[in-house]
């Protein structure tokens, strides 16, 4: 199935305002979705017989820096029985450090096990709170462990645990 | 070590009292617990259960894995896997880094197939900038990591039959390794962190010595090889060790998001190198390897069987290999050749313009290359931001996918289980941390 079809199954499902932008044109067509959505629409292309993306490639989170000030998450998806592929992008605000995130993003671990610890390493890494999923914790590095390293506004602290830091 | 953030949970009181880094333990004691309500060693008359932390320094972890393994008698009744012992935080470096100087951190991402990362971060740069190498660089570099792919299986034979307790194996791997590592040598001007691919081609061409050398070598390796595979296939001690041991269903193997030989052990014929084929593997013959089983056995045979192909395609590959360039000829988009740089002003402008700033991509440009390493699906997603370095870097690596199937293989296994089943999903940690 070609990207506009698949877009064009998107719609019919969500209706044509439910997505954000899309780009079909390019080398990885990609389509954005509210955080609302997400979990939906994963679950309509997992389980729908002529989509059936059954396959999580990666999911990866990007901070955007703080002009910004947003976090996006990337999905990449593919169906190993149609051989068709599908990027999801999904947009949160930035949660400001030390509150409560005015925006999650809905966990597709549910859907896609795979997901579980590549949504763990966006939470460790860029600090994106990703509900419902079954145990949110750290994954590479310690659990008392300060700031999310991959965030644009991270500072490295002094020492951990007496080890130096800063090189 | 209780206290009121981090309350030792109730059943498990007697058993765990964590000294070092005790925040990072009981969140993973927490975890046990979390899983299936409680761990209750209290009502245990029998003194059968307890809590077994294996790694992360073991020498069947392949590195530094840890698992902690809530076990009743010989039986794992639930694991959770500890990761990130070997982080480096090299996505973070990558933002750092120019494209180019990225490279040799790939090399030590998967240290047992250096080449292949080299490649597939290359590959991911080209397709980022839209460039295109050469098909005479194309077909050393697919020489290259179907070497890397042998290499790779070689390491993870040799450790595995270790693992399941016969150590000869390890000592006639690594001879063939060693004589692969000569044949780097000669091609790369270094054993083992190759570094040798660069963003449009390779750094030196092949040469006809090494083209004789692997041939000879080839010639040599799979007649060992099918020695190799008669004997272990052929014996019972081993086969009844690994057979029905850590069974992966397809379905489940597919919800997991497994790659690589893991994946095709289990059933599903998924190769990216067939699935979407890249550098010139459209070009040769092989076939994917699969088993239906989705056991150890089964993915001993596949990996077993998967390098008789990477010898069928190294064969077919030197035959083919064209004459050309190695190296696209633009000095906006790589590295000029060595001659130009010494002989010309332009030449040595262009090589510190290369070292100092490299390629920059347009901005906003965002792609998802992956490649079959030699364990599963590498892939990289970068963002660009139109300086020279990455705004984004992210490495999807084959090892953190596999592992994920760990806590799902072992509940129900053995303690013993646990050795050969680690080995049969051949993990390389510095892979998995990143």
């Amino acid at each position: 199935m070609t990207a506009l079809q698949i877009h064009q199954k998107l719609q019919a499902f969500l209706g044509s305002s439910s997505i954000l932008s899309a780009d079909l044109g390019a080398k990885q067509p990609w389509v954005e979705l509210s955080a609302d959505h997400l979990l939906p629409v994963c679950q309509h292309l997992h389980q729908t017989p002529s989509l059936h993306f059954d396959f999580l490639h990666s999911l990866s989170g990007v901070d955007e820096g703080l002009e910004k000030n947003t976090l996006l998450v990337v999905y990449h998806l593919s169906s190993l029985i149609h051989e068709h592929q599908l990027v999801l992008k999904v947009r949160i605000p930035r949660p400001q450090e030390g509150q409560e995130p005015s925006q999650q993003i809905p966990s597709v671990s549910s859907v896609w096990r795979a997901a579980d610890w590549h949504e763990r390493e966006a939470f460790d890494l860029l600090g994106i709170p990703f509900s419902g999923h079954p145990d949110l914790r750290r994954i590479l590095l310690p659990e008392d462990w300060e700031g999310h390293p991959l965030r644009k506004d991270y500072e490295t602290g002094d020492e951990y645990h007496g080890i130096k830091i800063d090189y | 070590m209780s206290n009121d953030i981090f309350p030792t949970p109730t059943g498990i009181r007697s058993k765990v009292t964590p000294v070092f880094f005790p925040e990072h333990q009981m969140a993973i004691y927490k975890r046990l617990e979390d899983k299936h309500t409680t761990v209750e060693v209290e009502n245990d008359p029998l003194g059968t259960k307890m809590i077994l932390n294996l790694g992360p320094s073991h020498p069947a972890t392949h590195g530094v894995l840890r698992i902690v393994l809530e076990i009743d008698g010989e039986t794992i009744v639930k694991a959770v896997t500890d990761i990130g012992y070997l982080h480096r935080g090299i996505e973070k470096i990558a933002e750092n880094k120019t494209y180019q100087e990225f490279m040799p951190y790939t090399d030590r991402m998967d240290y047992i197939s250096p080449y292949a990362n080299n490649v597939a971060w290359c590959l991911a740069v080209e397709k980022l900038c839209g460039i295109e190498a050469p098909r005479r660089a194309q077909y050393i570099r697919t020489i290259a990591c179907e070497m890397a792919r042998i290499s790779s299986h070689l390491l993870w034979l040799g450790a595995m039959v270790m693992d399941g307790g016969a150590l000869s194996m390890f000592l006639w791997t690594f001879r063939e390794r060693e004589n692969l590592y000569d044949i780097f040598d000669k091609l790369a001007g270094v054993r083992f962190t190759v570094s040798h691919s660069r963003i449009g081609g390779v750094a030196f061409d092949i040469s006809d010595e090494v083209v004789e050398d692997i041939k000879n070598w080839n010639l040599k390796f799979r007649k060992e090889l099918a020695d190799w595979r008669k004997m272990l296939a052929g014996n019972p001690i081993w086969v009844n060790r690994i057979k029905d041991i850590g069974v992966l269903s397809k379905e489940k193997a597919i919800e997991l998001g497994i790659t690589g030989p893991n994946l095709r052990a289990s059933g599903v014929a998924h190769d990216l190198r067939t699935f979407e084929p890249y550098l010139v593997y459209d070009e040769v013959d092989f076939d994917v390897v699969v088993r239906e089983e989705g056991d150890c056995l089964a993915r001993f045979f596949v990996r077993m069987d998967e390098m008789a192909e990477s010898i069928k395609i190294l064969d077919q590959l030197l035959d083919q290999l064209p004459e050309g360039d190695i190296r696209v000829d633009n000095a906006k988009q790589t590295y000029p050749s060595k001659t130009e740089v010494y002989y010309s002003m332009e030449g040595m402008i262009h090589d510190f313009m290369m070292t100092d700033v490299g390629v920059m991509p347009p901005e906003g440009v965002e792609i998802y290359h992956a490649i079959e390493g030699s364990k599963g699906e590498l892939g990289f997603h970068l963002k660009s931001d139109g300086t020279g370095s990455p705004w984004r870097a992210k490495i999807n690596p084959p090892s953190y996918r596999n592992l994920q199937a760990l806590e799902y293989l072992m509940e129900g296994a053995t303690i013993a289980d646990t050795v050969v089943i680690i080995g049969s999903l051949d993990p390389v940690m510095g892979d998995c941390d990143k």
